[in-house]
């Protein structure tokens, strides 16, 4: 019943967080170089339109649901398999999601270097 | 890229890995966690092992915002997995552990990966959108119906 449980959790891990990637990267693009409206506006504009920003909002959500799923996962199994099974996952579903929403030009390298990560983290599981 | 960019993806990586580790501890000295106990849940976050681990992780999001607000998704997240190659490297290197084989394949693996992902732009140009183009591209008698 553990495994059932804990696979539960990485399925939920991977869904919130690549929810909360693909919204954060959204929000960010919409802020635009963070280093460079600093230096333009000051800090405090700066974090206003990041806070501001509702998708910024629904990433932080999406991200405490991935956090706590991934607390939860880590109490009913092993870290080796929750962390490992998650991450690689994760990877590769942000790869498609941010070809789909983020229209993103994902191309071959980019799809190989997503696999490739996502195999070498199973890899070091092991 | 600049070295500043460069450092700051250096920053995921290895706040990364400490707030995982930390919180990962933290866990496993508090053991089960229990749905029935809600307001336990929330309240483990300040055990000082699972708060300074939330605190690395805190810093990690700073640099991730910071680096997706000038790369793309898929740049960022390929290349910020230098954080496995790291953690391999002070197990082996610092801690003395045994690496096994498999786990060194693992390593050349992502070293791929990475090496794949840098060698291209760290943002690609967003496709004109197809609506825009079909306005700039219709007849001055379509554009002024639209």
């Amino acid at each position: 019943m553990k495994q059932l449980y804990a696979w539960s959790a990485v399925a939920c891990i991977v869904l919130t967080s690549t929810a909360g990637d693909v919204l954060l990267s959204r929000a960010m693009k919409q802020v635009g170089d963070v280093a460079e409206l600093r230096r333009r506006s000051g800090m405090a504009h700066m974090l206003g339109s990041i806070l501001r920003n509702p998708n910024f909002v629904i990433a932080i959500l999406a991200m405490a649901t991935a956090f706590y799923a991934m607390l939860f996962g880590l109490s009913w199994a092993d870290v080796s398999l929750v962390v490992p099974a998650s991450t690689s996952l994760t990877f590769v579903s942000n790869a498609a999601a941010a070809k789909i929403f983020l229209h993103e030009r994902v191309d071959h390298r980019r799809w190989l270097a997503a696999v490739l990560v996502a195999g070498g983290v199973i890899l070091l599981a092991l | 890229m600049t070295f500043r960019k460069y450092l700051v993806l250096v920053g995921v990586a290895v706040f990364a890995v400490t707030g995982d580790s930390l919180v990962s501890r933290g866990m496993k000295h508090l053991g089960g966690v229990s749905l029935h106990h809600l307001a336990g849940i929330i309240l483990m976050v300040f055990r000082p092992e699972i708060a300074l681990g939330v605190l690395f992780l805190l810093a990690f999001f700073a640099c991730y915002m910071a680096a997706l607000s000038w790369a793309d998704l898929t740049y960022v997240l390929p290349t910020t997995s230098i954080s496995f190659i790291l953690l391999t490297l002070v197990a082996k290197f610092a801690l003395h552990e045994n690496v096994s084989l498999t786990r060194w394949l693992g390593v050349v693996m992502i070293s791929i990966g990475i090496g794949f992902v840098t060698q291209g732009p760290a943002l690609t140009p967003q496709p004109r959108r197809r609506d825009s183009h079909e306005r700039l591209a219709a007849p001055v008698s379509a554009r002024t119906e639209l």
